[in-house]
């Protein structure tokens, strides 16, 4: 046992090690990049955020949610509100004048507050989250029949948000920014703090979601996955587990979206609907569903490729997506970060078969003494 | 013969779409003993297990608790907290966790989003979970992932794991089937020691386990109580020598 203490031990070390460097390198990357690829790239870490939320949910969980999409809009829409509002300068916004209202609705009154358009990111996505998935899970609703609801919020709040323009700016969506907090959002230093805050968020989320997956909780995540109902007949109660998970993941969509916003300057319905929160799904069964740097990477490296593909060939990409899914599900069913690991196990098992060979000594003994 | 009882049924009628799988049944369990329920396939053993558990809902009639707190009510994780805990008849562990993290789960006394999260599991249950890995004999592979071991040594994690509860009640589900005959007796022991404190209820079709191991046997048949007695008693009825027999020859 203490010996597989001090493997653990050195393994997270560079575990840590790799983390903080590529930590540093995105920290760094403002400097060698140009406007344009690092508003690309703030937007792949705050997809990035969402993925951290899914493998929490899905990975460690077994609940699959394909309606990631409506958490991450609910969060998009509370910060442009707050922009929009800022832009219009005290005035109605724009599209509300259009389409010939003439006062501000009452949910859009909280979100002149930056304040209260912080806690709302937050706290809207959760408590949607836990009221629909605390009904859900009490009334036992699991796999493929939540999955199946999960889309069913999608097409609810789509349509309602493009069926109510003059609330919503139906399906053109809120756009049309100006400052933050009286800063210029097209200045140049700007997007680059902007940039630094959102992956201050990413790093801040993944330790917090890394804490969890280091305690109890985990354990009794991964206990739901492979056999709640023994789960229930040793005294939890899963439903409130499952509710709890799947609010967290909602806050960071949430959260992922109001940052998205910043980054791109727009949300639209298109943005949040079904595709999108498919799509969100596939990043982190690419990257490994049972990892959360797995899906940090996956949510990084696909949006990057699909920047670069549909640059190069716009009508190749979405082959290439499939393709790549349908990889990962036959042969890399733990995506990228399984495959890693597995090598990573086979290189370990023959060193040490080595070592035992060359030196002839008591393995385990060497080890714990370290 | 008015003992204390820990568990008693009164009148528990199941029905599932016009068929009754438990009809009226009163059955009491005494404190700290070995109870089997044995009885043809079909006789609504099992399901009169999943009523007690609250796994399913009685349609009519009561559970009594230790006389005092009626259980068809309550759900499976509030009568699980009572002090009574079920196994069923395939093992289910956590196969992805090892061993010791499986009792650790199952000893907590606060189950909770919160306690998972902030409350480390402290030298006492630690202690704990120690003994018991020695009760069930697997204190060499409480590292090893649940879901490598034997069926036999699952069944006993299982076990296990309802133990470091302290429950007042076990419900047992067919617990040797499948086993080998040393783990059988192996088992059969573990009960045995068992019920020094706790009380069984041993759902079995191994009749040489029954007769080895039985202090008291009730026979179920067509959802109904048959008999109640010891096996002695139990063999020599010719009712139930009926029931077993007519269901052979057919």
């Amino acid at each position: 046992m203490k010996q597989g203490l001090g493997t653990i031990n050195r393994e997270s070390q560079f575990k840590w090690i790799v983390y903080m460097l590529i930590l540093g390198m995105m920290l760094l990357a403002p400097l060698f990049l140009s406007d344009f690829r690092l508003m690309l790239l703030a937007k792949y870490v705050s997809f990035a955020i969402v993925a951290i939320g899914l493998a929490l949910i899905w990975g460690y969980t077994g609940i699959l949610s394909l309606g990631h999409g409506v958490f991450f809009g609910l969060g998009a829409y509370g910060m442009a509100m707050y922009l929009k509002l800022e832009a219009s300068g005290g005035k109605l916004p724009d599209f509300m004048v259009w389409s010939g209202q003439n006062e501000l609705p009452w949910f859009w009154m909280p979100f002149s507050s930056f304040f209260l358009t912080l806690l709302l990111i937050v706290i809207v996505p959760m408590g949607i989250a836990y009221g629909l998935g605390f009904l859900t899970f009490r009334n036992r609703i699991q796999g493929v029949q939540f999955t199946i609801l999960t889309q069913a919020l999608v097409l609810i709040v789509v349509t309602l948000l493009i069926g109510q323009q003059a609330f919503t700016g139906g399906s053109n969506g809120i756009t049309g920014f100006k400052t933050i907090l009286g800063y210029s959002l097209s200045d140049p230093t700007v997007k680059r703090v902007l940039y630094w805050i959102t992956i201050g968020v990413l790093a801040l989320l993944f330790a917090l979601a890394y804490w969890m997956t280091k305690s109890r909780f985990k354990r009794v995540l991964l206990a739901i996955r492979d056999g709640e109902n023994r789960l229930r007949f040793i005294g939890y109660n899963p439903a409130v587990f499952k509710a709890f998970i799947f609010a967290v993941s909602a806050g960071f969509a949430g959260i992922a979206g109001a940052l998205f916003v910043l980054h791109v300057g727009i949300i639209s319905p298109s943005m949040m609907g079904i595709v999108p929160s498919i799509e969100m799904v596939l990043w982190v069964a690419i990257g490994g569903r049972n990892s959360l740097s797995g899906a940090v990477l996956g949510a990084l490296l696909i949006n990057y490729a699909k920047t670069t593909f549909s640059e190069a060939y716009p009508s190749l990409w979405l082959f290439l997506l499939g393709g790549l899914f349908v990889i990962s599900v036959i042969l890399l069913p733990r995506g990228f970060m399984g495959l890693m690991k597995d090598g990573m196990q086979k290189i370990k098992k023959r060193r040490k078969r080595e070592d035992a060979n060359e030196n002839n000594i008591d393995f385990t003994f060497g080890e714990s003494k370290r | 013969m008015k003992t204390t009882s820990i568990l008693r049924s009164e009148k528990v009628s199941v029905e599932f779409a016009g068929f009754k799988a438990v009809n009226e049944v009163n059955f009491h369990l005494a404190a700290c003993q070995l109870h089997f329920l044995i009885g043809p396939n079909g006789a609504g053993k099992t399901t009169f297990l999943d009523v007690l558990c609250g796994k399913v809902k009685a349609k009519r009639g009561k559970v009594w608790y230790k006389e005092n707190v009626e259980l068809t009510k309550k759900k499976e994780h509030q009568i699980a907290d009572l002090g009574i805990s079920r196994k069923f008849q395939a093992p289910s562990i956590f196969p992805k966790l090892t061993v010791y993290e499986n009792l650790e789960l199952a000893i907590q006394p606060r189950k909770g989003v919160w306690s998972s999260l902030f409350e480390k599991t402290n030298k006492d249950l630690q202690e704990k979970i120690q003994h018991h890995l020695q009760l069930i004999e697997l204190q060499s592979r409480a590292e090893q992932m649940a879901g490598a071991l034997s069926h036999g040594e699952k069944q006993w994690l299982e076990i296990g794991m309802m133990l470091v509860q302290e429950p007042n009640v076990l419900l047992l589900d067919e617990p040797v089937a499948g086993m080998t005959d040393v783990e059988t007796e192996k088992t059969g022991k573990l009960l045995k020691e068992i019920t020094k404190k706790q009380s069984v209820i041993v759902v079995e079709h191994d009749m040489e386990f029954v007769r080895t191991f039985s202090e008291k046997v009730t026979v179920m048949h067509q959802g109904a109580l048959l008999m109640e007695g010891t096996m002695q008693e139990v063999q020599e009825d010719e009712r139930v020598a009926e029931v077993y027999l007519g269901q052979r020859a057919s």
